[in-house]
């Protein structure tokens, strides 16, 4: 089978297709920037996109995205390295310390904004509800993620 | 300066934004092997045999590792040698590690796990610190020849005759509850075998110095013999001190005894299980006022559960010791605290260490005590706060820092509009389901480590001769953003672009241990050893460039990436400047180091100067607690704290932030329930910490005074925000419901 990862057809051996999608994203690809938090769901440290949509790669085999297209955060930046504004945008506003909850982070939001174009501070609030950050209160991931809002309009 | 204008940085920002930030579990090695802790079923048990053969011929696996196999030490701490890196005598807790399988992939080596098994004598167990005191109960460390792990006391004046000086006298009990930090990152070591015999440890730890004596001890070897690399961590919070280091060490043993690299990953369930947590408190505490609302006494006995293994329990009861009585003068004190063994998990530093839980029964106390005398409870703050020149319930004279405690209340109650709001609050009467209450809280904070422990830190300029600086300091990164507030304070005091200083996150092998980076003690060691390094670097540079600039030495100015001499056409480019020193065969090279101003303490009083500065901090919330449901919404929140100096306006505001998220925890969700010994909430479905929605906008306001003991001026800010955001919250609830809450976490019946 074949998955698209970050805009690159992948092909999967046959012995890999029953593998946790989370550790055949860091141990077979070596995409490193999903992150294991709680391994049940429950986090969003292991966010990344399935057509746009964010999910927590840890509850997913690899089965379960045939065919799919799947960004990581690895996929965010331009191949010259130019940051995505949102990713600017979560430097700017002091987003991030550990570092830790941040790709999932960026992840839920740009899905978010993709399909929200024009959201409240408090629709940001509850977008980024199901990722989970110990460091920074979320105020300044929701003052990233509504600061990038005009870059998707 | 205004919240929305301050544009953040920090250097590791890039990495981390695009998932490129290499934490321990993305690290990998050629030939590497997976191993896992074994945990057994068992409390508190004597082990009789512990059965490994079917684990041992369980495929892809290597070697099972117990006590049996420490060459060196299996018994460590940070204070009591009693922590085991397995378990040997004894099961003295759910969490005790037995063994650990090391397995050439990892699924296998858990499989394995399940294959150990642990013959033992199960001992009744002992939860409840209060039996565990009572002479007969059964000892947890017998060659201890008690359960109790310590006791600190404060006498200061004569109590009886301070409650006979009062008109009232105010008695309640308080209760809190085991917290976990949950880190996202749970806990993570790989350790290498080098060619020259050392070993070498990436882990996910906050305390490098300490994670090598541990690997050192438990292998036998030198402090040399080790080194630790500093590596990216995903929080931290105080918690990855004595655990992250045993699993640091274990991967030590297991690298040194295989000769391959060892990786360990916890799950979140292992982490819970084993992790020490925040102590509970049961604090008996009784204070007598007089009608003009003066403190007179207080009487405290504060009982903390420090589970299996003494941990820095001793540390941590001695902070609730001496910030007994909050940020108040009073003149008669008699505090006992004890640390007690109990059969729960162990617990141990986390952020506030041994605060939080005192700063919620002295911030109640003095409210219920205000509304006895009948001042308003702001008012009650204001005639017994410690002032400049306040002499502290430990005898330390508060004259050498601003003694900012009434700017930090003001400010907040200001900020918030607390007089007007206070007129809307419910006390339990409402038209709707909903009451509305508001409530504050107000601390101060020895910092540092205190009369606790050896206090100094290093750190190292290294220009090279293209003028690039490269800058080390004996703090770690535990994710707050230390090392961009050390690279703007040197490019600051050099006076050079930012982007020229590279920060190298030391190991332990390239820089004096500076101890550990807790305390909050990281910007305030570690901006006055850069500091000092960048001040003998200054000396140098300026002896070597001061005959082409035709001055006197001491007259060379550093700024705009330039050398000045004596006015502005006189000077030479940084770059310059870095590769006239080497010509000279000169290194532009410093070492700095900050040693703690002298603290004192007397154990048998309790009396002393404990800390060489202080912080002072107020918060307050707003709540709306529904009827029905007994759900508390937290609706605002509002900081202010006096942290010396702000070095990084946007990282600050995260340790706001993050430690007042955290503190709303704290009061309304965050609780480790353990029946029969066994801790039930192991993820985060069923440990609730604030998520998003459960948190409103918050407001933090700076407060900056110069403080002679840090010459940086810079002071800390990661504890204070954590430690007053539960008793603020309790106030409100009170001002909501009419009633006060004084456990934790706070459940409203509906």
């Amino acid at each position: 089978m074949t998955i698209t990862i970050n805009g690159k057809a992948t092909e999967v051996l046959d012995a890999l297709v029953e593998m946790n999608l989370l550790l055949f994203l860091r141990e077979e690809l070596r995409l490193t920037g999903a992150k294991i938090g709680c391994g049940k769901g429950f986090c969003g440290t292991c966010t990344i996109l399935i057509d746009n949509k964010p999910v927590k790669s840890c509850q997913k085999k690899v089965l379960d995205v045939a065919d799919k297209w799947i960004t990581t955060i690895e996929g965010m930046a331009e191949p010259d390295g130019t940051l995505h504004p949102l990713q600017q945008a979560f430097i700017d506003a002091g987003a991030i310390q550990c570092g830790y909850c941040t790709p999932g982070m960026v992840l839920i939001g740009h899905a978010f904004l993709l399909k929200n174009p024009s959201p409240s501070r408090n629709d940001i609030r509850k977008a980024i509800s199901p990722n989970l950050c110990r460091c920074t209160g979320y105020q300044q991931i929701i003052d990233a993620v509504e600061a990038a809002v005009g870059c998707y309009k | 300066m205004a919240e929305s204008k301050i544009k953040s940085w920090r250097n590791d920002a890039r990495e981390k934004v695009t998932g490129q930030a290499k934490y321990t579990d993305d690290l990998s090695f050629a030939d590497m092997l997976h191993a896992v802790p074994v945990y057994s079923d068992f409390v508190h048990a004597r082990i009789k045999r512990i059965e490994t053969k079917a684990a041992e011929n369980y495929q892809n696996v290597l070697r099972i590792l117990t006590a049996a196999d420490v060459p060196g030490a299996n018994r460590f701490g940070h204070i009591e040698k009693d922590h085991r890196i397995f378990a040997d005598d004894k099961i003295r807790y759910w969490g005790d590690v037995v063994a650990l399988v090391v397995a050439s992939d990892r699924e296998s080596a858990i499989k394995a796990a399940e294959l150990i098994e642990v013959e033992a004598e199960a001992l009744p167990s002992l939860h409840d610190p209060e039996e565990a005191i009572k002479p007969d109960a059964p000892l947890i460390h017998e060659s201890h020849g008690s359960n109790i792990i310590n006791t600190h006391r404060i006498r200061r004046g004569d109590v009886e005759e301070g409650f006979e000086d009062s008109d009232f006298v105010i008695q309640r009990q308080f209760q809190t509850q085991f917290v976990e930090h949950a880190y996202l990152e749970p806990e993570a070591a790989i350790a290498l075998p080098r060619p020259d015999g050392v070993i070498e440890i990436y882990g996910s730890m906050q305390h490098p110095f300490s994670t090598r004596r541990f690997a050192a001890a438990v292998l036998g070897v030198r402090l040399a013999d080790i080194e630790v690399i500093g590596t990216p961590m995903g929080g931290g919070f105080g918690g990855k001190d004595d655990t992250a280091a045993i699993v640091c060490a274990r991967a030590a043993l297991a690298a040194k005894l295989t000769g391959h690299p060892v990786k360990i990953r916890y799950d979140r369930e292992w982490s819970i299980r084993e992790s020490y947590k925040r102590h509970p408190y049961r604090v008996d505490y009784k204070m007598g006022v007089t009608s003009e609302g003066e403190i007179k006494a207080v009487q405290c006995k504060i009982i903390a559960d420090g589970g299996a293994y003494c941990s820095t329990t001793p540390w941590v009861t001695w902070r609730s010791t001496v910030q007994c009585c909050g940020p108040y003068q009073v003149p008669n004190v008699h505090c006992d605290a004890l640390g007690v063994y109990t059969n729960n998990v162990v617990a141990g530093a986390m952020r506030g260490f041994g605060s939080p839980q005192m700063n919620f029964v002295v911030e109640q106390m003095v409210e219920i005590a205000a509304e006895e005398v009948g001042i308003s409870p702001v008012e009650f703050r204001h005639r017994n706060m410690v002032k400049q020149g306040s002499v502290t319930v430990t005898g330390q004279k508060l004259d050498d820092h601003t003694v900012s405690m009434s700017e930090a209340l003001e400010t907040v109650i200001d900020e918030i509009d607390y007089e007007n709001k206070l007129k809307s609050c419910s006390f339990g009467k409402s038209q709707s389901d909903e009451l509305y209450g508001i409530g504050l809280a107000m601390s101060y904070r020895g910092m540092s480590l205190g009369a606790e422990g050896m206090d100094f830190c290093a750190a190292i300029i290294n220009a090279q001769f293209d003028g690039s600086i490269i800058l080390e300091v004996g703090i770690h990164e535990n994710g707050q953003g230390a090392q961009s507030a050390f690279i703007l304070l040197l490019a600051d005091e050099l006076g050079v672009d930012r982007d020229r200083i590279r920060y190298r996150q030391p190991s332990t092998s390239t820089i004096p241990d500076s101890g550990s980076t807790v305390a909050s003690r990281g910007v305030l060691m570690g901006s006055n050893a850069v500091l000092a390094a960048a001040t003998e670097f200054k000396r140098k540079v300026s002896a070597a460039v001061s005959s082409i600039l035709k001055c006197k030495a001491q007259d060379v100015r550093f700024a705009d990436d330039r050398i000045y001499g004596r006015d502005e056409h006189h000077s030479i480019s940084f770059d310059r400047a870095m590769h006239v020193m080497f010509l000279q065969q000169q290194f532009p090279f410093a070492f700095g180091e900050y040693r703690a101003p002298r603290v004192s303490w007397d154990e048998k009083t309790g009396q002393g100067k404990a800390y060489f500065t202080w912080v002072y901090g107020c918060q307050a919330a707003e709540v709306m607690v529904n009827k029905k449901s007994g759900r508390v919404r937290l609706t605002n929140a509002v900081a202010a704290h006096d942290m010396g100096r702000v070095i990084n306006p946007g990282m600050a505001l995260g340790q706001f932030y993050g430690g007042m998220a955290m503190g709303s925890g704290y009061a309304l969700s965050e609780e480790i329930k353990i029946e029969d010994g066994e801790i039930v909430n192991l993820n985060y479905n069923s440990y609730r910490i604030p998520r998003s929605v459960d948190l409103p906008d918050m407001s933090a306001i700076f407060i900056e005074n110069p403080d002679p003991n840090s010459p940086s001026g810079a002071k800390g800010i990661g504890e204070p925000t954590n430690e007053i955001m539960a008793p603020a919250i309790a106030n409100a609830v009170y001002r909501a419901t009419g009633k006060r809450y004084l456990k934790l976490p706070i459940k409203i019946e509906s």
